[in-house]
């Protein structure tokens, strides 16, 4: 079991070293693979922004405060159960720091296509592994999953 | 003894090939041919093509099948509680069983009627009758529930029922007992049935956007037995038809006195005649209590609303709108084939099937060719509305269905068939045996304008040794016959629920697009609803305790609560807080009188809880929903009456104190 989750956590580091470096020109490169092929398919599976129809999410760098407060009274209704805003994981991981450690992309297409991405994204499945309940849909609107993001987004001190 | 065993196992079996080479199909094994199994066969993870709405009789719910497979799908509670899923147990769903009689726990469901547009099945709503407490239900279709019941005044043996009209204006009940109507003092001898009873015909309005009901007006008739009714369509558009039985008017032993005359009723209705009456003020109010129970999706509840009051057309003095034709012996299945022009009635004990003529009746009111009248209703001539007779067509016929190809298939109760036949000349086309005593059948479509006739199903009374013995008490059964060549073909049988009267089918195409998933938890307007775990609470009201709580995968918040003291009544309101299709939580607690409740996604149930004893009482989530389900738990604290421990509660948060295991 130890070995299991130091494989996982090996995993999850090497994947986030693959990713990390010049965020937009492997965004550009991957956006230009997968419309190559079919997106299903694994070697133009982009980890970077999981499945789902977000392709590119414009994100000022400023804070749109009404966004993060719409996407706050999501949060106490549909997600606020199992995660909270600080580190610290209750059912699923705690929220704190998620915007740096996934492009918007990647949360707003894991909030809206949890299935698609439980059974795809490696990093997903690299969590369920650690906390070993799905998560549920919640069917958050294209509107909503957008304000979730603004507010952690707000949650992880952008002004 | 070793020769005499060969010699007798080789008498046997040229017995056996003789035997099987001489008679016609007699059992099982030779009415099932060897492709019948592919037939009936629909793969794992393939939909069915047709769904089946079958009566569950004296379950009192209501049973949806697969077809052909014959799988059942779901069991929809309707008149009766059904503590699996909270129905009639949960503070929310309670209204719904009230009654004048207060609450009634059980009925017995008969007949299923899908609504139609244009005569056409529209697959949005079905509806059901209650026969022993006279009640009619329609039950949602985006839902499968049951989304409102209405109680009948003037009734009892809700049978004739809940059959509509061809554009769901109605739904027409008729009494199966004539009694006292409700406003008189029914403290009558029993013997004085001819004088002081009455048959009631209800005709329920049906909202055509909502499909919310209201009784627009009763038919006072005389009093007989009102069994069957199907409605007229195409050229009796406006018209109604009900087999009746009991002319002899007897209130004892029926078996014997409501079985002496030769020939008893079909009784034609001119409804559209009867909406004219009623426009012009034709109609009396009369006092008559009768309940109105409508359930709401979005609040998650119901109420139940008392009526003071109904409109009766009487159809002695408007002699316009009830006529009656002569059906030989005890009729029970009234049924009008697809044209609109033939109505078969089915006289339990005639050895025929007359079938009427609509045209013919219309020719005969016009010309007034009556036998005179009958407690002050005209009677028809037999021959002036009969189109003709089905001659020998079996033993104990009693319903009727239509292919839409021009023939009609009919259940025979005593010779154990259906026997298929030719409306145009009357000709039996070809019988198979059914096993055993079939009451009801159903062909998708039916009984409107478009029958689906690719099966028949029959539904058993009597299923004796078709499947292993379960003791004295067995299932009943349904089976079902390919009916797209020229024989019909056994292909399958299984056992139902309860007993299984009228069914409908209908195309999956027509229903399956429009199944709700989840409720969404932004619309739930139940008062007792926590939208989002942070706004569960636990509020003392006198000694009533009110329990917002909330529950997703994999826990209840609050899952510990303390504070409650002996004799507080505790109302857990459960919100499920999930948004995703077949995620519903349970929630049972150790005691309770009364049952579970299942809480759909989205929605709020309430299940109230009396704290008898002191003590720690658990609760837990009863419908496997994670990996962590069986971690899906709680605690209740329950303290003497004049205790002071405070009223807490919280999830994750009552932790144990430094010292707690010294």
């Amino acid at each position: 079991m130890k070995k299991t989750f130091v494989y996982v956590a090996f995993s999850v580091a090497l994947l986030a070293a693959a990713c990390g470096g010049n965020n937009q020109s492997a965004s550009k490169d991957n956006t230009a693979a997968s419309e190559e092929k079919k997106p299903s398919e694994n070697p133009s599976y982009d980890p970077k922004r999981g499945e789902g129809k977000f392709t590119h999410v414009d994100v000022a760098a400023t804070l749109d405060p009404k966004m993060a407060e719409s996407g706050e009274k999501v949060y106490q209704l549909k997600c606020s159960s199992c995660h909270k805003t600080t580190d610290e994981k209750l059912v699923g991981p705690g929220w704190k720091g998620v915007t740096n450690r996934h492009a918007a992309e990647w949360i707003m297409n894991f909030v809206t296509n949890t299935d698609e991405m439980l059974n795809k994204d490696p990093q997903a499945q690299a969590q369920l592994e650690i906390c070993l309940v799905r998560m549920p849909n919640q069917n958050l609107s294209d509107d909503d999953a957008r304000h979730v993001y603004e507010f952690m987004r707000k949650n992880d001190g952008v002004k | 003894m070793i020769t005499t065993t060969k010699q007798l196992l080789a008498i046997s079996s040229a017995a056996l090939l003789l035997s099987a080479s001489a008679c016609k199909p007699k059992n099982a094994a030779t009415a099932v041919s060897s492709d019948a199994a592919s037939k009936a066969y629909v793969a794992p993870g393939k939909y069915d093509e047709f769904y089946n709405f079958v009566s569950g009789g004296f379950s009192g719910q209501l049973s949806v099948y697969g077809l052909p497979s014959g799988r059942l799908l779901r069991v929809i509670p309707v008149f009766s509680v059904d503590p699996e899923k909270g129905w009639g147990y949960s503070e929310e769903t309670k209204p719904m069983l009230n009654t004048t009689h207060g609450n009634v726990p059980w009925d017995d469901l008969h007949h299923v009627e899908l609504s139609q547009t244009n005569g056409e099945i529209d697959g949005r709503w079905v509806f059901v009758n209650a026969n022993n407490t006279p009640r009619v239900a329609r039950v949602d279709l985006k839902t499968f529930r049951t989304a409102e019941i209405i109680e009948l005044p003037n009734s009892a043996g809700n049978h004739s029922s809940p059959f509509i009209t061809e554009n769901t204006e109605y739904v027409i009940a008729g009494t199966r007992f004539s009694v006292p109507p409700d406003d008189v003092n029914g403290d009558v001898p029993i013997n004085t049935y001819k004088k002081n009873f009455k048959g009631y015909i209800s005709f329920i309005g049906v909202d055509k956007t909502t499909g919310k009901m209201d009784i627009s007006f009763q038919i006072e008739c005389p009093a007989i037995n009102f069994d069957l009714s199907h409605t007229g369509k195409g050229p009796s558009s406006g018209w109604f038809f009900f087999s009746c039985y009991n002319t002899e008017q007897a209130n004892t032993l029926l078996e014997v006195n409501a079985s002496q005359r030769d020939k008893d009723f079909i009784m034609a209705v001119n409804w559209k005649k009867a909406e004219e009456y009623l426009k012009a003020g034709k109609g009396k109010k009369v006092p008559a209590k009768y309940v109105h129970n409508t359930y709401d999706d979005k609040t998650h509840s119901s109420v139940s609303e008392t009526k003071n009051e109904v409109t009766v057309l009487s159809a002695k003095d408007l002699k316009d709108i009830c006529y009656f034709i002569p059906c030989p012996k005890s009729p029970h299945g009234c049924d009008v084939d697809p044209t609109g022009e033939y109505i078969v009635g089915s006289g339990k004990l005639a050895a025929l099937i007359p079938v009427f003529s609509f045209s013919k009746i219309q020719s005969a009111i016009a010309g007034k060719q009556f036998d005179g009248e009958y407690d002050g209703i005209p009677v028809i001539k037999y021959d002036a509305a009969l189109y003709g007779e089905v001659q020998k067509p079996g033993l104990g016929p009693l319903h009727t269905e239509f292919d839409g190809k021009g023939n009609a298939i009919t259940s025979m109760f005593v010779s154990s068939e259906l026997v298929k036949w030719n409306i145009k000349d009357l000709k039996v086309l070809d019988r198979v045996p059914t096993y055993y005593s079939v009451g009801h059948l159903c062909i998708p479509g039916g009984d409107t304008k478009k029958p689906n006739a690719k099966y028949v199903i029959a539904y058993n009374k009597i299923t004796k040794d078709r499947y292993l013995p379960t003791g004295p008490e067995l299932a009943q059964s349904a089976q079902i016959y390919d009916i797209t060549g020229d024989k019909m073909q056994l292909i399958l049988d299984y056992p139902t629920i309860g007993e299984p009267h009228y069914a409908q089918a209908v195309s999956a195409d027509v229903i399956k697009g429009n199944s709700v998933k989840f409720f969404k938890i932004e619309e739930n307007a139940n008062p007792y609803a926590t939208k989002g775990e942070g706004n569960t609470k636990v509020v003392r009201e006198g000694n009533k305790v009110h329990v917002y709580m909330t529950c997703i995968r994999s826990h209840f918040t609050p899952d510990n609560i303390e504070g409650i003291k002996v004799g507080d009544e505790v109302y857990f309101h459960v919100t499920n807080l999930e948004q995703d299709w077949d995620i519903p939580h349970g929630f049972a607690i150790k005691g309770a009188n009364n049952a579970e409740l299942l809480i759909m996604p989205g929605e709020t149930q309430t299940l109230k809880w009396v704290a008898e004893k002191s003590g720690i009482w658990p609760f837990y989530c009863t419908d496997f929903c994670s990996a962590l389900h069986q971690e899906m738990q709680g605690y209740l604290r329950v303290s003497p009456a004049g205790s002071n421990v405070p009223l807490t509660y919280s999830t994750g948060k009552n932790l144990p104190a430094a010292d707690s295991t010294k």
